[in-house]
């Protein structure tokens, strides 16, 4: 990793948020060092800073306006974001499993063709990765990752859907997500997952902080639906491994 | 306890306070009322603390009615007609609803959102510090869902004090104030364009954002960016040209560059805009905008010193002048007859 960075830009977002933007593109450097900043404010808070976003390639720092003015903010984000990285990220990992293709994974066959590959082979590689947890985003637990393999890499679709399911494993560009609720969506469905990102009355609400790292397990459909009565119950059913 | 009955309402009409925030790293977008400065109206009249959670009322009509005790209500906001039973009641002032008297809210006029605030807030429970509604993360207090005809809504029941009215200071129809970014560089010469265009708010616009019609906006390098975060008010611009203004319920990341944000203050202004009303926005820096800040926090924070009881006029000359020239018929007795200025949270 670069030991000198440009120094991120900082861009305002009306009058009460920073948007600290390290790349314009999607890079595993730049959301990195969006997460290292990230915890850099958890770990030594600058009083007027209200709430943070971590994006794949910027940070949004919402602050109260009352309390600290722009210029001010954005000299002292810029002194953190110069710190070195650290070697490496302390990162929760877990076992994320997806019942794949069929009724829960409808564009897998038509993925996989235009890719080139069998449903197996797409399976089989989409599982392989580790995955980073780059962001959260859109609706609640909606978690964008990073670590696609390159050759899964489709435009998303033309036509979005207007109604995906909530648990929905999907791929765009050179994306990778895991979707929570219901929702719209122009990403290619290749299953579904019964663990619930968001839960409302569960302890944690939100099982995926930004940093985590996961990896996907294939389930038959008769274990995702036992995987799903529990996790209406409350269960976490993702597997947390030491890392 | 008392129980204020929904007995018919409009659809948009659900319980909002301040919004939700601290976790919008994880989705949840905010929520919250559309018109801060109405809401903390509201409440200021019905003896809450100014975000106390409340009923927004969208453009439609509504009637409520009081049951098992009391009820003192407030409104604010856009102006609509107000009737307790056959009783007219003015604008921006509290009143005491009796068991089994009704409450009738005429369709809004000139804006778009009122806030109905109860003495004593609304029973329920906060997520994540807020009651406020979000139907599809199914949050808000009592139900998390907008009203619906037939909702009974616990309430404490009405105390002795005075009933207190409000004048709430005129404004002008000023451009909406932004600071451009944060992907400004984006747009290059059609920045002008933005800043120059006369803009109307589409009928299709909802509580997650406002869509603009106006001169085309366009992209100088394509139209999908890497997606980042969004705040309210953030003004993202999607293939077609004619801008989204993200509200609270927005996505809290977005893949549309944003030339420019509504600035905070500005925002409530800018959602009780109706449709079809020509505006015009107004770039300020990102210094001009923190005074605007500074000075809107001054304004919530005096709402409860411009506060008088019924019955204890201050006789407002200015209001009265400015109200005989326009022609209305005036009483310095009758807050009713001169409170006619225009209201900042009616005004574009």
């Amino acid at each position: 990793m670069a030991a000198e960075f440009l120094p991120p830009r900082m861009l305002p977002s009306g009058d009460a948020a920073i948007t600290v933007e390290f790349a314009r593109r999607i890079d595993d450097d730049a959301n990195r060092r969006v997460l290292a900043l990230d915890r850099l404010l958890a770990a030594e808070p600058i009083a007027g800073i209200t709430e943070t976003v971590p994006t794949y390639r910027s940070l949004l720092v919402h602050y109260d306006p009352l309390q600290i003015d722009f210029a001010t903010l954005a000299d002292q984000l810029t002194a953190l974001a110069a710190r070195p990285l650290p070697d490496a990220m302390a990162a929760r990992h877990w076992r994320i499993p997806v019942a794949y293709g069929f009724e829960h994974g409808i564009d897998l066959d038509e993925a996989a063709a235009t890719l080139g590959l069998s449903p197996e082979a797409l399976i089989a590689r989409h599982a392989a990765p580790t995955y980073r947890v780059a962001m959260i985003g859109f609706t609640p637990g909606w978690s964008y990752l990073s670590g696609l393999d390159p050759a899964l890499e489709l435009p998303r679709r033309r036509e979005p859907r207007l109604n995906t399911p909530a648990g929905t494993i999907s791929i765009g560009g050179v994306q990778a997500g895991v979707q929570c609720i219901a929702g719209p969506s122009g990403w290619h469905l290749l299953g579904r997952t019964p663990v619930r990102t968001y839960r409302l009355h569960r302890d944690p609400v939100f099982l995926l902080e930004p940093g985590d790292t996961l990896n996907f397990y294939p389930v038959d459909a008769t274990t995702f639906a036992e995987m799903d009565r529990a996790a209406a119950r409350g269960d976490i059913i993702a597997e947390r491994v030491a890392s | 306890m008392s129980r204020l009955i929904v007995t018919a309402v409009g659809p948009a009409t659900s319980v909002q306070d301040a919004g939700r925030f601290g976790a919008q790293r994880y989705g949840l977008p905010p929520s919250g009322a559309m018109d801060r400065l109405a809401l903390a109206t509201a409440n200021t009249l019905a003896g809450n603390p100014p975000f106390t959670a409340a009923i927004e009322l969208g453009p439609y009509g509504a009637t409520f009615t009081a049951e098992d005790g009391p009820v003192r209500i407030a409104l604010a906001g856009a102006a609509r007609g107000i009737k307790i039973d056959d009783r007219v009641l003015p604008r921006n002032q509290s009143a005491t609803l009796q068991p089994g008297e009704r409450l009738t809210l005429g369709a809004a006029r000139e804006a778009v959102f009122s806030y109905l605030a109860v003495e004593g807030g609304i029973s329920g429970e906060a997520a994540f510090g807020s009651r406020s509604v979000n139907a599809r993360a199914g949050l808000g207090s009592p139900v998390a869902r907008p009203l619906q005809s037939g909702d009974r809504l616990d309430v404490d029941p009405a105390t002795e004090r005075a009933e207190q009215t409000i004048a709430s200071l005129p404004i002008a129809p000023d451009p909406i104030r932004v600071v451009l970014g944060p992907q400004d560089d984006e747009f290059g010469d059609a920045v002008r364009t933005f800043l120059d265009g006369v803009w109307t708010i589409s009928p299709t616009s909802d509580r997650m954002g406002y869509r603009l019609e106006g001169p085309l906006i366009r992209h100088r390098n394509g139209h999908n960016i890497v997606s980042d975060g969004t705040v309210n008010g953030s003004i993202q611009v999607p293939g077609n040209g004619q801008p989204i203004v993200l509200m609270p319920d927005r996505g809290t990341t977005g893949g549309y560059p944003k030339i420019a944000t509504v600035i905070g203050p500005d925002l409530g202004r800018f959602a009780q805009t109706p449709p079809r009303r020509p505006f015009r926005f107004e770039a300020i820096s990102v210094a001009e905008a923190r005074q605007a800040a500074i000075a809107f926090a001054a304004r919530l924070a005096d709402l409860p010193a411009r506060m008088t009881a019924v019955g204890q006029f201050e006789v407002n000359v200015a209001a009265l002048h400015s109200a005989n020239i326009a022609g209305h018929a005036v009483s310095a007795v009758d807050a009713g007859t001169w409170q006619s200025e225009p209201r900042p949270d009616q005004r574009p």
